[in-house]
């Protein structure tokens, strides 16, 4: 980047840590871009004449006569339609050869939204899987991660959902993702002949970490316009979350930060919160949903990062490979959707609720049988029902594999129940078994 | 001259200002960022150097802009109009902002400037009166809303002059008090106070022995909650504390709810909004809006105004209280605002204490629980806050200092489980671990059972030990197996399952088994408890499972119809059909 006549020039730079530099400088605004030799990076403390910048790239090979240039602005991004079926780096930089997009420059990370400016989201996502339509059924303008360890398909199932779903604009932030997984987004995204309504913004395994801090802002940015400007539904997959946090960890590390839970700063939970809040539904039609991904480690769900994305989220996906019947399943007891209870009954039919539940509960005696089994017990005629049960219920509906509607999903249901129980033992109310009972 | 600085150093929303005369610690000052202010309060001084925190973005903000001090702590106003508004965490009126987005400086008006209110006196001229004192009432939203001499006023005072009834804005004099130096002044219906200060104008602050009805079994039957009371809710997420609260919210018998949603979801707050106004009051019929106060500073909303949340809320609180009022304040959560005294803490370079928090944080909590409370006014009425907070406990570990330091001030446990949560066992509130403190007074005692019954407490305790018994019966199943122990143990068992079933769980989305009154809760207890003192003969543990499950589901077919209707009672018949099978 050029200097420019009214831009300030710096030489003297007094401290330099792994990520940060510190010099000495005047008129400089809090969260500022500044490029240190060329390299970009932002300001994040202000002391009396001192400002430390944090550079994205890392400071290898920065010297301390390095010429800082201050631009005046915070980070942002040129939006308008241009964008759509575009690939950018976390600098909103075009990486697919293709022009710089022209249109209004928006600060990234601006305000949020006023929540009395805010409509209750109501309108169901249909994806054809039947573990997340019946029983943790997604609506839009809602965040919903992934918790998964890092073997198992999120990437595909995200990369389905997508797809399936009813969507204008669907935006791609990659935080840390493997070249491999980019490009197989890449593929399925053209091979569906839709890649002009997705933009990416891609930080691989290959670019330097601090840049994917910029990711998730870059991402939504480009959302709001969307969905504010053009009243667009948008979906935005975010992946993967725990390596922005990762990336959070070593910036607040190199400024001395005290840590708190899993050397995680202490402002872990408002950092991630500003994300995940992005996600809503405007009144004149536009929304925002996020669908992100959080990694775990040996699927501990105490970790700092699941935690606090826990208490962010409207609910959590899981995903588990059920060894009863050899395919992956949307994990029924530990998946939720929080905002299920806004469509489920009312944009769909009215026995949904109890349907679901009545499954799962079934499907957790299943759980108690099987224990018992295994720890040598005999079983009873009910214990073999509910296994029985367990598996028709794992290969018909909770495989990711299914592909069919909700009201299909719950005539599974009752085809179910009515195959290995009574109807006292599904515990449904009176009506709704007098009308659905398959006899 | 107020007092102004200059700003020296920034790290995120902590701001250094140097300044040119005398500051004090918690006032209030603005920074001025091209054109528009951003509110500061100060947390530390050091020398010339005032550290603010910021309670906006600080995005731009530069080495040598202006700081002005305003003299005054952070206050809220106070006056009619405050029922059915939806506020941020600085009592800024949300509805009144311009705009999708929150604009950084955009502070508007927390009453209504214009509206009339229908006045008349309580007061008579010639009265010594105090601050807190009644001078007259306007009518809000069908509560009786007092004006009172203003909280700050000290010593007494002598009613000069009186407005008679009728249509005045909050600006109108409504009352000239003359001092005991023989000065006038006047008072209109608006007043402020300093929110980190309790309100104390009361004459006792008795232990509070009122049922606060919530319409849910397993808290007004098991562990119930008093007017005046303090209770909790710590959960892993996904348990369900949300929807617990705002049951309780829809269904407790208060005058005047005041919700702060803490650094939690937006969407949570959206639905509040949404459904409140729709919603009709259980207890009055009217709207369930008309009597709620949102202070809505949600997780993207900036950290220190979260702080500031849940203190505006109880002031609130304790201002209506001091109208002879039952206020219920819910705070969801308070681990944000602790999490918010952190990151401060964290920027101020203090010294950490456990997990990092501040280590003041015990002091913190315990002094904002002993706001709430049962209080007698000067005049001798009563007014009451009840106030529950949820805990967001880190990783569900009850062993962290938030939950720790709340279980030693409030005396209302509901410990919320994610193994019922995962059987989708709701509210997930766990019988054993949970419990009240109430249910040890003398006075609750007495209470109860003027208003229930003279064995209530003792059936009570009962279905407590019966749940405990199953508890333990249910771990020696798993060890012996089915077959391993005597059959009893299986009645035994399938006894305590029947009391989670019909007591303690209950359908909060299902409109009628939603809430549950308290003469209702007295029928099926005394029901069950019948069921449980029964002697019933099976031929073997499989026969048990059945037969109870049958009995479960006819009981549940109970909890879904409406109260002494046709359905209910022909469910009971059936039900003791089946019972007198084998009784």
């Amino acid at each position: 980047m050029a200097a420019k006549a009214f831009q300030k020039i710096f030489t003297k730079i007094t401290q330099i840590t792994k990520a940060t530099c510190t010099l000495k400088a005047s008129g400089v605004g809090n969260d500022e871009l500044a490029t240190v030799n060329g390299r970009l990076a932002q300001v994040v403390k202000i002391a009396n004449d001192e400002v430390t910048l944090q550079v994205f790239t890392g400071t290898e090979g920065i010297p301390t006569d390095a010429e800082v240039i201050f631009l005046g602005k915070a980070p942002s991004l040129k939006v308008s339609e241009l964008l759509a079926g575009r690939f950018f780096n976390a600098y909103g930089d075009p990486i697919d050869g293709g022009p710089e997009v022209d249109g209004e420059e928006i600060e990234i990370g601006g305000p949020s939204v006023n929540p009395v400016r805010r409509k209750q989201p109501s309108e169901l996502i249909a994806t054809g899987i039947a573990g997340i339509d019946l029983n943790n059924t997604l609506v839009s303008g809602q965040k919903i991660p992934f918790f998964a360890d890092p073997d198992q398909p999120f990437n595909q199932v995200m990369a389905m959902v997508a797809l399936r779903a009813k969507t204008d604009k669907i935006i791609l932030g990659a935080m840390g993702m493997t070249n491999d997984d980019y490009l197989y987004f890449k593929n399925v995204f053209s091979n569906a002949g839709v890649l002009d309504r997705i933009i990416s913004f891609i930080n691989t395994t290959e670019n330097p970490s601090v840049e994917r801090l910029l990711i998730p802002d870059m991402a939504l940015t480009a959302a709001e316009y969307f969905a504010v400007e053009k009243n667009e539904k948008v979906l935005v997959l975010l992946t993967d979350m725990t390596s922005y946090a990762e990336a959070l960890s070593i910036v607040s590390n190199r400024m001395d930060q005290i840590p708190s839970k899993d050397s995680m700063p202490g402002s872990l939970y408002s950092d991630l919160a500003k994300i995940y809040e992005k996600a809503v539904q405007f009144p004149e039609g536009g929304s925002i949903t996020i669908i992100a991904v959080t990694s775990l480690s040996g699927g501990d769900i105490t970790n700092a990062v699941p935690d606090n994305t826990g208490y962010i989220t409207e609910g959590q996906l899981f995903l588990r490979r059920d060894s009863d019947v050899g395919k992956v399943i949307v994990d029924p007891f530990r998946s939720l959707s929080r905002l299920k209870q806004l469509v489920i009954g009312k944009k769909t039919r009215e026995d949904h609720p109890q349907v679901m539940n009545a499954a799962v509960r079934l499907y957790a005696d299943a759980a108690n049988a099987k224990t018992k089994m295994e720890n040598g017990f005999d079983l009873t005629n009910y214990d073999e029902r509910t296994m029985a049960f367990a598996k028709d219920y794992s290969t018909q509906l909770l495989a990711i594999d299914v592909n069919i509607g909700v009201t299909e999903m719950l005539d599974v249901a009752w085809n179910l129940f009515s195959e290995h129980f009574t109807p006292e033992e599904v515990n449904i109310k009176q009506e709704l078994v007098n009308k659905y009972w398959k006899k | 001259m107020s007092t102004k600085g200059i700003v020296k150093g920034i790290v995120s929303n902590l701001v250094i200002v140097e300044v040119d005369g005398a500051v004090s610690q918690n006032e209030i000052c603005y920074i001025t960022l091209s054109g528009t202010k951003l509110m500061a309060e100060v947390i530390k001084v050091i020398g010339k150097n005032a550290y603010v925190q910021v309670f906006e973005s600080t995005r731009g903000l530069r080495v040598g802009d202006e700081v002005e001090f305003t003299g005054h702590m952070l206050e809220v106003t106070l006056g009619p109009g405050m029922l059915s508004k939806n506020y941020d965490g600085l009592q800024n009126d949300l509805d009144k902002m311009d705009g999708v987005f929150l604009k950084r400086g955009d502070y508007t008006f927390a009453l209504d400037k214009d509206k009339l209110w229908d006045y008349s006196p309580i007061a008579k001229v010639g009265d010594t009166v105090k601050a807190g004192d009644w001078l007259g009432e306007v009518d809000e939203n069908f509560q009786p809303h007092k004006i009172m001499v203003p909280f700050v006023f000290e010593g007494e005072y002598t009613v000069k002059e009186l407005a008679p009834a009728g249509k005045y804005t909050i600006y109108e004099n409504i009352a000239t008090l003359t001092n005991a130096q023989g000065e006038d002044i006047q008072v209109n219906m608006i007043q402020k106070w300093p929110v980190k200060r309790p309100v104390t104008l009361y004459k006792e602050k008795p232990r509070p022995f009122k049922l606060l009805e919530t319409g849910v079994r397993t808290i007004d039957t098991a562990n119930p909650i008093v007017e005046g009371g303090t209770g909790f809710i710590p959960g892993p997420f996904g348990t369900g504390k949300t929807v617990l609260q705002h049951g309780i919210s829809k269904q407790a018998e208060a005058d005047i709810v005041i919700i702060a949603a803490c650094g939690e979801r937006a969407n949570e707050v959206v639905e509040i909004f949404t459904e409140f106004p729709h919603l009709d009051d259980p207890h009055t019929g009217r709207k369930l809006m008309e009597r709620t106060i949102i202070v809505a500073n949600t997780s993207n909303m900036p950290v220190a105004a979260r702080e500031a949340s849940v203190y505006t809320a109880m002031t609130m609180a304790e201002y209506y209280r001091s109208m002879g009022l039952k206020v219920l304040l819910m705070a969801d959560s308070t681990s944000r605002w602790a999490q918010a005294l952190r990151e401060m803490s964290n920027r101020l370079e203090e010294l950490p204490g456990p997990d990092a928090f501040p280590m003041d944080l015990s002091a913190i909590i315990s002094n904002f629980y002993g706001r709430a409370g049962f209080v007698y006014l000067n005049n001798g009425a009563t007014g009451s806050i009840t106030f529950i907070g949820t805990v967001s406990p880190a990783g569900g570990n009850l062993k962290e200092p938030v939950t720790e330091n709340t279980k030693k001030v409030a005396r209302c446990f509901y410990a919320l489980e994610q193994d019922r949560a995962d059987k989708k066992r709701y509210p997930a509130i766990n019988p054993i671990d949970s419990y009240s403190k109430y249910l040890e007074y003398p006075e609750f005692e007495d209470y109860i059972k003027d208003l229930i019954s003279e064995d209530w407490i003792e059936k009570v305790n009962e279905m407590k030990n019966r749940l405990l018994r199953g508890k333990e019966i249910a771990e020696q199943i798993n060890i012996l197996g089915d077959d391993g122990v005597p059959l009893e143990y299986h009645v035994t068992f399938w006894k305590s399952e029947l009391i989670d079933f019909v007591i303690l769980q209950q359908d909060a989305f299902d409109a009628i088994d939603s809430v549950c009154p308290i003469d209702r809760q007295k029928y099926m207890l005394d029901f069950v408890i019948d069921v449980c003192r029964t002697d019933f003969q099976f031929n073997g543990f499989l026969e048990v499972m059945d037969y109870f499950k049958k009995m479960i589901n006819l009981f549940k077919q109970m909890n879904y119809s409406e109260y002494k209707s046709e359905n209910f009672y022909s469910f009971e018949s059936e039900l003791k059909k089946l019972i007198a099978e084998r009784a």
